[in-house]
């Protein structure tokens, strides 16, 4: 049908094409202006309908803080466990139903912070699990506390002279670990950050992408990023994406100069817990 | 600061560019502005309209009606879903 | 198949009270084990290790108690039964997760093989301190069940009765066992399998758009696990029926009120006890776990001295037997509490009784010998 002649308005509507695997009713979310955990969801659920792994066997485990919360608005089986365990809690779903999707959301404090150990564990056993930690450098939902991400000299509301101590390379850590998939993209990202989880879904194994957020409201205004703006900038100017990077130097520091490197760093293959478990279940006696 | 396209096709002039058809979803809108510093086409502005929460939605710039190319940026960069494009034939417009 | 590939078959055997246990949790259905090394509770989680794998279940050892605890509930919301078992540093350290257990009416299973405390204390030595941390060691409102055997053969029956429970009511259930029962070999009967209950969570399969997971329809809402297509979101938020985040007043009242009415309201049906001579006692002794066996010894002794004296042991210490701690104190003159630590399971006694209370404390460490009982009596008649 010709629309010839028509002035074409943007149209209104109540629906989005990806609703049905949102929970709708609970929208709008309770993410500030700006925030880039929204653009997380969007990307991980267009992740979602692009992989070819049914639905309703796809699982979101999330902790607490602010990413914690993403669990509550995707519409798949979805977990808001305790602070800084959604790792520990995937790994007991994953053991006993290697045929789910596990996969962890969760926020830099939550996982890497008190929920360190569990981080490190799990990418040791090398648990077929997806975690995208999103990090915005803060404890959000707190009050904008310092965290073990907060770069060295970064304001914070428990740091008023600057952050006192140098934070986490997370993607040079997991794959000291031995994690046969590591990336890290920004929420400006968004198309890639979609691919990668995708691979991520398709590693067996354990897989991070550590996911760069904008939070204009807390981080931002103690350091200058205070509109979702200054963050597009910030990310505009300074991240290079080498796949091949050299993780030592892949810190953030947040300084002029000195860049956010974005990739999909390691992408290797090697035996998961799933295998190491199957061969004691053989020594056992129960599978030949 | 916008993503602007700094490169010429050499086909360009043969190459079909498509039409986007924007649609918002004004009160899941918290005027973050992602969607109108990120239109490579700066295609979007803010409306005179306010939601329930007090925040203005984008719409389509005078003038820039049929400049929508469906690069989709706004819709993939949007934290709320409250903005998605649908792909139209440029022809059938222009 | 060797045997071995098998559960534990009928029989009458002598077996070591953490082995015991390790054997009912198997029989009951267990099919995810999650712990970390801590003694005196070792055995169980040795035997599990060699154990799980031959019967095509799993077993795994965690970095700590917490990631133990969360990675039992992980599977449980994958809808198998799963249990862990530690000792009170760690069970110190499974609290909050022990609240979530509630709060997401996820059923798990915690054997604590109690030891001296506090701390660190005597690792290798027996205590009964964690009575009221077992109840009262999470924050918030909610009631979970708490069994205590005496001997092997009740480590055996209150390990499947513990599954069993918590399946029931979608609850955490603890079996507070301890040092001595858990090391001492003893004499285990194990039934034929078709004479051991065994109770599976009830589990909804209606129509998809009318699934509420957190109905309040009933006390106990039906279960749906991860997978089974249902798109379900538990959250350890206060949450309303849909199990979303909520604040307000009608829908924490409903659920706080659910999460706990669901052990009271079915508080006789969990209360497991036994009585010695109670019926016409002067005095009466009210213990649980090793103590139970000493205070057995220790009352026998009293009656051909002549004594009125009889006794009750809780194998339910929580929700806490009322009616026959209530009864035995309208007969007697004096009740009397007796446990290895210095004073805890006293508290819920003298709230029910009708007649004055003393302890019989023993400090942590040892189980009492009888003839220490036997003291405590004679002082109290």
């Amino acid at each position: 049908m010709s629309q010839k002649g028509l002035v074409i308005k943007e149209k209104i509507v109540s629906e989005s094409p990806r609703d049905h695997l949102i929970r709708k009713e609970r929208f709008p979310h309770i993410w500030c202006p700006g925030c880039g955990l929204g653009t997380v969801l969007k990307c991980y659920v267009e992740a979602i309908a692009a992989s070819s792994i049914p639905e309703d066997k796809h699982v979101v485990i999330s902790g607490i803080g602010c990413t914690g919360r993403i669990a509550g608005y995707v519409r798949l089986d979805s977990y808001h466990v305790t602070h800084g365990r959604p790792i520990a809690f995937a790994e007991g779903m994953k053991i006993v139903r290697p045929d789910l999707e596990v996969t962890v959301i969760s926020g830099d404090g939550d996982l890497v912070t008190i929920g360190g150990n569990h981080f490190i564990h799990a990418i040791r056993r090398n648990v077929d699990i997806n975690v995208f930690l999103v990090n915005n450098f803060i404890y959000g939902m707190t009050g904008n506390q310092m965290g073990s991400t907060t770069p060295l000299g970064a304001k914070s509301s428990t740091s008023p002279y600057g952050c006192p101590e140098p934070p986490f390379n997370l993607p040079l850590l997991a794959a000291a670990l031995g994690a046969p998939f590591v990336a890290r993209w920004t929420t400006l990202h968004t198309r890639q950050l979609a691919e990668a989880m995708k691979k991520a879904f398709q590693v067996k194994g354990f897989a991070l992408i550590e996911i760069i957020s904008p939070c204009p409201v807390g981080f931002g205004s103690y350091n200058e990023l205070r509109e979702g703006k200054d963050y597009i900038k910030l990310f505009l100017e300074n991240c290079i994406v080498d796949h091949s990077a050299d993780l030592n130097k892949a810190a953030i520091s947040l300084r002029p100069g000195e860049p956010i490197i974005l990739g999909n760093f390691i992408q290797r293959e090697m035996p998961s817990y799933h295998d190491f478990e199957l061969e004691v279940f053989k020594k056992a006696g129960w599978l030949k | 600061m916008s993503l602007k396209i700094i490169r010429e096709p050499i086909n360009k002039y043969i190459q079909k560019i498509p039409l986007g058809l924007i649609h918002v979803i004004p009160e899941r809108c918290k005027e973050c502005g992602y969607c109108i510093d990120l239109c490579p086409k700066d295609v979007l502005t803010v409306s005179e309209e306010r939601n329930i929460k007090g925040y203005r939605w984008p719409k389509i710039a005078d003038g820039k009606a049929s400049e929508c190319i469906a690069c989709r940026m706004c819709e993939w960069i949007c934290p709320e879903f409250a903005i998605f494009v649908v792909e139209a034939d440029r022809r059938e417009y222009e | 198949m060797s045997s071995e590939l098998r559960l534990l078959k009928p029989g009458t055997y002598f077996m070591m009270g953490n082995i015991a246990c390790a054997e009912a949790a198997l029989i009951a259905g267990c099919e995810f084990y999650a712990g970390y090394p801590i003694t005196p509770s070792n055995e169980i989680a040795e035997h599990m290790s060699r154990r799980m794998p031959q019967l095509g279940r799993h077993f795994i050892q965690m970095e700590d108690e917490i990631g133990s605890i969360v990675a039992v509930l992980g599977a449980s919301a994958a809808g198998v039964k799963a249990m862990t078992a530690t000792s009170g540093p760690g069970f110190s350290l499974m609290m909050e997760t022990i609240g979530l257990s509630a709060m997401l009416e996820l059923p798990c299973v915690i054997i604590d093989v109690q030891r001296a405390g506090p701390s660190t204390g005597i690792p290798t030595f027996v205590g009964q301190g964690d009575v009221m941390q077992a109840r009262w060691g999470s924050h918030g409102d909610y009631e979970l069940v708490v069994y205590a055997p005496s001997a092997v053969q009740e480590f055996f029956d209150l390990t499947i009765e513990a599954f069993n429970t918590s399946e029931w009511l979608r609850i955490p259930v603890v079996v507070l066992s301890d040092e001595v029962v858990g090391h001492m070999y003893g004499r285990l009967v194990v039934p034929e399998y078709d004479k051991i209950k065994i109770v599976n969570r009830k589990r909804y399969n209606g129509p998809k758009d009318q699934y509420l997971p957190y109905s309040c329809e009933a006390l106990v809402p039906p279960f749906v696990a991860a997978g089974d297509g249902y798109r379900i979101h538990m959250t350890g938020l206060t949450h309303d029926e849909r199990g979303y985040p909520s604040l307000e007043i009608e829908d924490s009242h409903k659920l706080i009120d659910r999460l706990v009415m669901k052990v009271r309201k079915n508080s006789k049906h969990l209360w497991k006890y036994e009585t010695l001579y109670a019926d016409d006692a002067d005095v009466v002794v009210v213990t649980f776990g090793i103590t139970a066996r000493s205070t057995e010894e220790a009352v026998k002794r009293a009656r051909a001295e002549g004594l009125k004296v009889g006794m009750i042991k809780l194998l339910t210490l929580w929700p806490f037997p009322e009616d026959p701690v209530k009864i035995a104190s309208q007969y007697a003159r004096r009740l009397l509490v007796a446990e290895i630590n210095m004073g805890q399971l006293i508290h819920p006694v003298r709230e029910v009784a009708e007649c004055p209370v003393a302890g019989i404390n023993y400090p942590v460490g040892y189980a009492p010998p009888p003839e220490y009982i036997l003291d405590g009596i004679r002082a109290a008649v």
